[in-house]
């Protein structure tokens, strides 16, 4: 894996317009429109930033899930553990057919199901509750060992971590199990926004691949690079995928 | 069953059959526990649902949840303070919050690892624990109530805390969810609630008082309705754990009651001795004379 030159293939943020619920299929296009109903014409968290383009290729052209069916066994099972700044995630969620558009309206509201961190038990689809940082990779360690246990091979687990997340220790326990345990039915995206204190020296993806993983760096922008990369599956070790993203472009 | 049995053996050897007689079943260790598991077979018949996560608590709770949302029923096991204290936040988020379930069944109890020192002592486990919401806390007092814990448990998927311990009653009530009657005082006489291992000593120190005494081993949720039933005006709760851990859910039982209770229980102190369990306990006022000198005078018997 290398890391991709060429920015997004999908053109510049179009300005905010009025939405429509009745009219879908959606587009990368749509998603800052559809954000807006959430913050606000042109209000975006750097947070969602950093993470739109890797969440629109993973349910756009990666992740075998079904809206009509989020709960079929042999889906692909996506972990967003960097719970924070989940517009994004909510805005692809919907142009997916996951949840209602105008639901976007009543974000982070008392009894909305989209708050500032997602609720597994309230929005269809999204398979854990994240917010507190280094739950998700352990999480998805079980996911992937589960899926073993019952015998279905076919399944991919992804989990989108945050290179400051990655600071967390439960992290460190969950690649090194991983590594070790050779799952390769399990990819893990980190955002690469340099928002860790100390930085990784080294690397972000030489501390997974010294644990017995493969993978490498790509642009976090990039929807062919993306896409290219997050379709590797290696059948014996899994996979890391370091996203280089610009937060506050 | 063996009259001798362990309570920690009895865990080993019934949720090894139990991983033999349902598919859904999945134990997860943090190395404490993995040699006996071993030994009994139980990894080498399951190698995918049996699995140590190495000296890795919070990854233990973690990769639990991973298999809870995958449909299974998982089995954690450690000392005490390495199950519920270290991972605590696991426990909260990755349980409870995303609505999964599993079985922790932990040893060590508050010291009966008394030479290992604080750090293998955990007075403060159930009442950590019953901070969150939904979780059943079971006290058992002898290893056929574990027994009966297990296999009930194994069925159901709430959160199920099974706290272990050294010490066992001659007595043993498998599958008692409330409060169960011991012994009848006269009208009017004072309540005793042994917890768990507790009964023994509690039964020794208030031979030939005039006392009703029941039994607990489930303390979450608290048989309320059996609670005021039986108690009159005095109560004395006996736990095995830290002190008035379970004292707010027995006032809450008595709320339109006036009434007195005494909660004895390991005090709250930061505690640096080794020793046995024995010391402990007549250190802390735990042993069946230290809990006659202090209920007695509570129930007025000294006079």
């Amino acid at each position: 894996m290398v890391v991709q030159k060429e920015r997004r293939d999908s053109g510049k943020l179009l300005p905010f317009r009025p939405m429509s619920p009745a009219s879908p299929p959606w587009s990368f296009n749509d998603l800052p429109n559809l954000m807006a109903l959430m913050l606000g014409d042109g209000k975006h968290a750097p947070s969602a930033d950093s993470t739109i383009d890797i969440l629109w290729v993973l349910y756009d052209r990666i992740l075998r899930v079904n809206p009509d069916a989020p709960d079929d066994p042999l889906r692909d099972r996506f972990l967003l553990s960097k719970g924070h700044g989940p517009v994004s995630f909510y805005a692809v969620l919907a142009a997916k057919g996951f949840i209602p558009i105008d639901e976007l309206r009543n974000f982070a509201q008392y009894e909305s199901i989209l708050g500032h961190h997602p609720d597994r038990l309230l929005i269809p689809g999204v398979e854990i509750s994240s917010g507190s940082l280094g739950h998700g990779l352990p999480i998805a360690v079980g996911v992937t060992l589960g899926l073993r246990a019952r015998g279905l091979d076919g399944p991919r687990v992804f989990c989108l971590i945050g290179d400051g997340e990655l600071d967390e220790g439960t992290n460190n326990e969950a690649i090194a199990l991983a590594g070790r345990l050779g799952l390769g039915a399990l990819t893990v995206i980190v955002v690469r926004n340099d928002s860790c204190y100390y930085g990784w020296p080294g690397g972000i993806a030489s501390r997974f691949i010294v644990e017995g993983w493969s993978g490498g760096e790509v642009d976090g922008h990039d929807h062919a690079g993306l896409e290219a990369a997050l379709l590797v599956r290696d059948p014996l070790r899994p996979t890391v995928v370091v996203a280089q993203t610009e937060a506050n472009r | 069953m063996t009259a001798s049995e362990s309570m920690r053996a009895c865990f080993t050897r019934v949720t090894s059959e139990l991983l033999d007689t349902s598919e859904r079943l999945v134990l997860v260790l943090a190395d404490i526990g993995i040699g006996s598991f071993r030994e009994i077979g139980a990894l080498e018949r399951h190698p995918r649902r049996v699995l140590n996560v190495g000296i890795r608590e919070q990854l233990m709770v973690g990769v639990a949840s991973g298999f809870a949302i995958e449909g299974f029923r998982p089995i954690l096991h450690s000392y005490a303070p390495f199950l519920v204290e270290r991972p605590f936040e696991q426990l909260k988020l990755d349980l409870g919050h995303q609505g999964l379930g599993a079985i922790l069944v932990s040893t060590g109890a508050s010291y009966d690892a008394a030479s290992e020192g604080r750090t293998h002592q955990c007075p403060g486990d159930v009442a950590l624990l019953a901070t969150l919401p939904g979780w059943k806390i079971e006290v058992p007092g002898h290893a056929e109530e574990v027994e009966a814990c297990l296999r009930k448990a194994a069925t159901g998927s709430d959160c199920v805390y099974i706290r272990l311990a050294e010490r066992q009653n001659e007595q043993s009530f498998p599958g008692q969810s409330r409060l169960v009657p011991i012994r009848h005082g006269g009208e009017g006489a004072p309540l005793v609630v042994a917890v768990g291992p507790m009964m023994q000593p509690v039964l020794d120190a208030t031979a030939g008082v005039d006392l009703s005494i029941a039994y607990l081993s489930e303390v979450r949720p608290f048989d309320a309705e059996g609670c005021r039933a039986m108690a009159g005006s005095q109560v004395v709760l006996v736990e095995p754990y830290l002190e008035g851990t379970t004292a707010s859910e027995v006032a809450k039982a008595l709320l339109n009651r006036p009434h007195r209770l005494l909660s004895i229980g390991v005090p709250l102190a930061e505690r640096h001795r080794y020793g046995t369990p024995a010391e402990h306990d007549r250190a802390l006022g735990l042993d069946a004379q230290g809990l006659r000198e202090r209920i007695l005078p509570f129930v007025g018997a000294d006079r």
